[in-house]
């Protein structure tokens, strides 16, 4: 990554334009050709430095819901139960963390009562309890992460 | 034991009404919009729209909140980002929305949310996201948050990540639209 790619990265998470020439006008904005955005966006994506190039839906708009559900899982107990988990097209990150609640995953489900399903069935199926904390507020929406060298 | 899920009310917000030509428009793009020139002329070749129809659907989408945004959807670790602390807060609930907005303004949050509390095992209600390269630039800015926004004297915990299972990319289904996964819960 050069200064230009952190520049297109900076610049193209707080938007992108909605005409018939979009990469025309974001790059005449960042000070390249258009030819050389289209390039540099498909080099960092078969990179893995960027996940997608495109929409960043809000599920709950959508009738679908997001959620944060926490267990707290014995260490001799945790790859068992990371499988379980992870078995589920609805989970979409899980996380380890280090804290008596170690174990943290994100439900993305197509309705609210799926991820109330879902929480159940991992609950019975690992035998622990698991901890629903679905988001009530957001007080902050974007995501501004700096590349930098 | 009776294994239960504790609490499981997930809020849910009225959707916007779509037809089925947003539906079309939100599926096709949902993996990412086309490299090429025109990408807006080439998604509406696949869905059958013309070029004019896909911009004004995509800008009322934009305009409804049903697409938060367009553009790069980066990857944390890959960019250098290696450190990643979910912090806690237990803030009385009277001045919880102030606290948050004042937590959300800076620019090493990534996340703010408000969550409920799962008492007696957590007491927490607000949860945020701090991307650092390194723990100790982590930690510098949750010292940074305590002060500039009056936190001494809030109870905290910061959770450092251990290991990343799984962060998948979109998924969607056939019959409607489902939850794209765009990042947190």
């Amino acid at each position: 990554m050069d200064a230009i790619d952190r520049d297109i990265i900076n610049t193209l998470q707080s938007g992108f334009p909605i005409c018939e020439r979009p990469y025309a006008e974001a790059a005449a904005a960042l000070g390249i050709e258009e030819a050389e955005l289209l390039q540099r966006l498909k080099q960092l994506l078969a990179d893995n430095k960027l996940s997608r190039f495109g929409p960043m839906y809000q599920a709950e708009k959508l009738g679908g819901a997001f959620s944060l559900a926490a267990m707290q899982v014995p260490e001799e107990e945790y790859d068992n139960v990371a499988q379980v988990v992870n078995s589920y097209p609805e989970v979409a990150h899980n996380y380890q963390r280090e804290h008596a609640f170690n174990m943290w995953f994100v439900l993305a489900t197509e309705t609210p009562q799926r991820v109330d399903e879902v929480n159940a069935d991992i609950a019975r199926r690992t035998g622990l309890p698991v901890f629903n904390m679905p988001k009530l507020k957001e007080y902050y929406v974007g995501l501004r992460l700096t590349a930098e060298s | 034991m009776d294994i239960k899920v504790i609490s499981a009310i997930t809020p849910s917000p009225t959707p916007v009404m779509l037809d089925d030509r947003d539906t079309a428009l939100v599926t096709e793009i949902q993996t990412g919009l086309p490299l090429s020139v025109t990408p807006y002329a080439d998604v509406g070749r696949q869905v059958g729209m013309s070029e004019a129809e896909v911009i004004k659907r995509l800008e009322r989408l934009l305009q409804q909140r049903v697409i938060k945004r367009l553009g790069v959807v980066v990857r944390h670790h890959e960019l250098g980002y290696r450190a990643n602390a979910m912090t806690v807060w237990n803030i009385p609930d009277e001045i919880v929305s102030e606290l948050g907005s004042c937590i959300g303004r800076f620019e090493f949050v990534t996340l703010c949310y408000r969550r409920p509390r799962r008492l007696p095992d957590w007491p927490y209600n607000l949860f945020t996201m701090i991307h650092g390269r390194d723990r100790d630039e982590v930690l510098s800015n949750i010292q940074l948050l305590a002060q500039r926004c009056g936190l001494a004297s809030i109870q905290y915990e910061i959770l450092f990540s251990k290991r990343r299972f799984k962060q998948r990319g979109a998924i969607y289904t056939t019959s409607r639209v489902a939850p794209q996964a765009v990042r947190q819960g």
